[in-house]
């Protein structure tokens, strides 16, 4: 691409794209987010395009591969425009079929379509699927129209009308105050105000300053950030832009996991594509302001995305936290000015310049503005990625966008914020999620992990779950979270192997706020929110453990035995077949049985016994 | 090997501060962490090789001792730990005779876990060679170690 050199350059080139496309054109767009992929939406893409080749029809018909569209379940998901049909669940051979029937004739394939499981209805278009209906996509939904690795894609839908509106006279106290007004909170965890942390930075005296792009996302269970850099990097590159020049920074970086391939990828060819047409580099659009992106990949550590630690790492430092005395707005990257915000906050920015202010005020709740994306996922229906208001009930997200719980399965809690968050129960299903009433059932917003829990999740070991995870990534260098995670852990062990005391319910809750008041940073300061949420909810379950010997849920080894229920066996004689250890036996015809001498709770015969016959109990 | 590791060090422009995504590239070289490697990397760069173990250790990316030949990733994070992974990951264990983290004698298998793959939708998954299984299941994980040449029960018919 020639370098553009003013911001009229820009929107005129941006009119020329969008001229030169006919919005009657057939375009085929194939979901090839990570969750398609993973079902070989790769595949998919090689296919329709040969295809379109074998058929004479370059030029005539095109095919994108874009970002994820978010309905990860029923993957792998195609797009016919300019109809707007919605196919999921295509198959990889499906192309040939697709082009000739639906592309050149017109013709719906019945058996790609959605069926409402509800209504049994065969369902056209996206946004009239129960999932995506209650959505609001600000963010997420362009992901769908433009392919990440084009630039054009993104100008065409109007990208970079932000910066030019920035760069042409807008004062960076002005796009501070604007941002404020928004209401806009951080997406990474804290939920602080992104305006008030843009002012902090610009205000500290030092230079260079430095922003930050924080794209670590450690929590094992949410994956929108990963999904925005990976379908629509050029959002973040152009919020990052609009917070450099209000901020007065020159230099920013990216801090993305290492075990985002693809979102490495596509960043990084956002980024040279920028630079190519100069909107990264010196005197950007002919303004004087001058910006470039450095991406620096993590290496793995949950802690590196808490930000003090995330700076030591890429100061090629192990990512130890430190006290925050002083706020990296003062004193971050080599003890320079840093302003530090999440990969979803910053796709927020330039909606707000294009759209103002008030607009984005009008949307969620009296202190939370604006969307946020939740990664819905766990014992839920429609697994996926959904962007909803603020303010937006849960019973609505798990029930009318998730679809409920899967066979039937009574719900049981909802686990929210990650490793830092807790567990909600029935009871406040009818909470408007936003930060606040999520800190008051005492879960948090965290990273936006949504994980839902049926009657056979046992709370305990879902506890103990995130005590493993938290003690295996704490960094070790303050005490209480070192040696206090530690020996939470080990209590909960103990009381999932049947050899828990009453008085360690008590211990666990002195520990807890022992932990909470002295860590060093936010992952210890957190840490006992898992278990004491679902000790304030579910202390039943922990009774159960404790004085009963049981687990309700049948999921705790030490405490479960799997019997055979001799009306529902049919003697088939799978789980003999499959059992490493012998230990289920029987004759054809007849009725089989597990020596619980043997046994070792592999799970292999409950699994795999076609007539439930297989109980825990 | 001096010049392969100096390859990478002049990609980084010999910055000091690109020390993780050196050893990274280190790592996708030898497929770990080498002491010879180490040792060229702390000469080019003056650093000392302490601060190098102290980052191979620290994180998790990072492996000092050489891999199997067949590398299973088990997806780990809450989504499948609340399908049921835990009991594929006691199987894998069972049958690899490894721990998690752990490689096997014979250099065949290296097993590990990791915190979430962002495919949650497919969960449990178990990535082999790079290669995705989704929906995974006890005796989908029987079948997978018994293709790769491991003695395994299976059931024929499922
Ligand atoms: C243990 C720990 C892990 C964190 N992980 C992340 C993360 O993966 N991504 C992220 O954006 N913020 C993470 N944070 C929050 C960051 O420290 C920081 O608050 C955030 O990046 C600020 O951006 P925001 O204001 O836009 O949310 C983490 C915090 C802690 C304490």
């Amino acid at each position: 691409m020639k370098k553009v050199k003013t911001a009229q350059e820009l929107k005129s080139l941006q009119e020329e794209i969008k001229n030169s496309r006919d919005p009657e054109k057939p375009c085929i767009t194939i979901c090839a987010g990570t969750g398609c992929l993973t079902y070989g939406s790769q595949k998919l893409v090689d296919n329709f395009r040969s295809e379109i080749e074998k058929q004479n029809l370059k030029g005539k018909v095109e095919v994108r591969a874009s970002g994820c569209h978010g309905f990860c379940e029923r993957g792998p998901l195609v797009v016919i425009n300019p109809q707007n049909i919605f196919y999921q669940r295509v198959g990889l051979d499906d192309a040939e079929e697709i082009i000739k029937e639906t592309v050149l004739n017109g013709q719906i394939i019945d058996r790609l379509l959605y069926v409402d499981p509800v209504t049994q209805e065969k369902i056209l278009h996206e946004d009239e699927i129960p999932f995506y209906k209650r959505q609001m996509r600000l963010v997420f939904g362009m992901n769908g129209n433009i392919d990440p690795n084009s630039l054009e894609d993104y100008l065409a839908i109007g990208g970079y009308n932000a910066l030019i509106k920035v760069l042409n006279g807008m004062e960076p106290e002005a796009i501070i105050e604007e941002i404020k007004t928004a209401g806009l909170r951080g997406r990474g965890g804290g939920g602080f105000s992104m305006g008030l942390k843009w002012e902090a930075t610009r205000k500290a005296p030092g230079l260079p300053k430095y922003i930050i792009c924080n794209a670590d996302e450690g929590d094992p269970g949410a994956y929108m950030d990963r999904s925005l850099l990976e379908g629509n990097p050029y959002s973040i590159l152009e919020g990052m832009l609009i917070g450099a020049y209000a901020i007065g920074s020159d230099t920013g970086y990216i801090y993305v996991r290492n075990e985002y391939p693809l979102a490495v990828k596509n960043i990084t060819i956002a980024v040279e594509k920028a630079r190519e047409l100069g909107i990264l580099g010196k005197d950007i659009l002919g303004s004087g302001f001058d910006f470039d992106v450095l991406i620096v990949r993590g290496g793995g550590a949950f802690v590196c995305g808490e930000e003090t630690a995330l700076i030591a790492s890429i100061e090629g430092r192990s990512g130890e936290p430190r006290a925050k005395y002083v706020f990296p707005s003062e004193r971050g990257l080599y003890n320079k000015p840093t302003n530090i915000n999440n990969v979803e906050t910053w796709a927020n920015v330039p909606l707000i310049i294009n759209k103002g202010a008030e607009w984005y005020r009008s949307i969620g709740t009296e202190n939370s503005k604006g969307t946020k994306i939740f990664a819905l996922v766990g014992k839920i229906n429609n697994t996926g990625l959904v962007e909803v208001p603020m303010g937006i009930t849960l019973r609505e997200i798990v029930y009318d966008i998730g679809g409920g719980i899967p066979k039937g399965r009574k719900f049981k809690a909802v686990q929210v914020g990650g490793p830092s968050g807790g567990c909600i129960p029935e009871s406040h299903l009818d909470l408007q999620v936003d930060f606040d009433a999520l800190s008051k059932v005492g879960s948090m917003m965290g990273s936006g992990g949504m994980i839902v829990m049926d009657d056979r999740t046992c709370m305990v070991d879902v506890a103990l779950y995130f005590l493993k995870f938290l003690e295996e990534e704490s960094c070790g260098k303050c005490t209480p979270c070192r040696e206090g995670v530690h020996q939470m852990r080990l209590i909960l062990e103990r009381i999932t192997e049947g050899n828990g005391k009453e008085e360690d319910l008590k211990t666990i809750e002195w520990m807890g706020k022992a932990i909470i008041d002295g860590s060093l940073c936010g992952l210890g300061g957190t840490a006992p929110n898992p278990v004491l949420s679902t000790l304030r909810y579910f202390r039943d379950e922990y009774e159960a453990h404790i004085k009963e010997k049981r687990c309700p849920a049948g999921v705790c080894k030490a405490l479960i035995t799997y019997t055979i229920d001799p009306e529902l066996c049919t003697g088939c004689m799978v789980c003999a077949k499959i059992c490493p250890v012998e230990a289920a036996t029987g004759e054809k015809k007849e009725v089989h049985t597990i020596d619980q001498d043997k046994c070792i709770k592999c799970g292999a015969c409950f699994e795999s016994c076609k007539f439930d016959a297989v109980k825990v109990s | 090997m001096k010049t392969r590791v100096k390859k990478i060090i002049d990609k980084y422009h010999n910055d000091k501060g690109f020390l993780v995504p050196i050893l990274q590239d280190v790592q996708k070289e030898y497929n770990y962490l080498n002491r010879e490697a180490l040792n060229l990397v702390s000469a080019f760069l003056e650093v000392p090789i302490s601060q190098l173990y102290e980052l191979g250790t620290f994180y998790k990316a990072f492996s000092l001792k050489p891999r199997g030949r067949h590398e299973m990733k088990l997806c780990t994070g809450t989504a499948c730990h609340v399908r049921g992974v835990p009991l594929m990951k006691d199987n894998i264990e069972r049958i690899l005779q490894i721990q998690a983290g752990e490689t096997t004698p014979d250099l065949e298998f290296t097993f590990e876990t990791v915190n979430c793959l962002g495919a949650c939708a497919l969960g449990p998954i178990l990535v082999v060679d790079g290669e995705y299984h989704g929906n995974l299941s006890i005796s989908k994980t029987n079948r997978i170690l018994k293709k790769l040449g491991k003695k395994v029960k299976i059931d024929e018919e499922s």
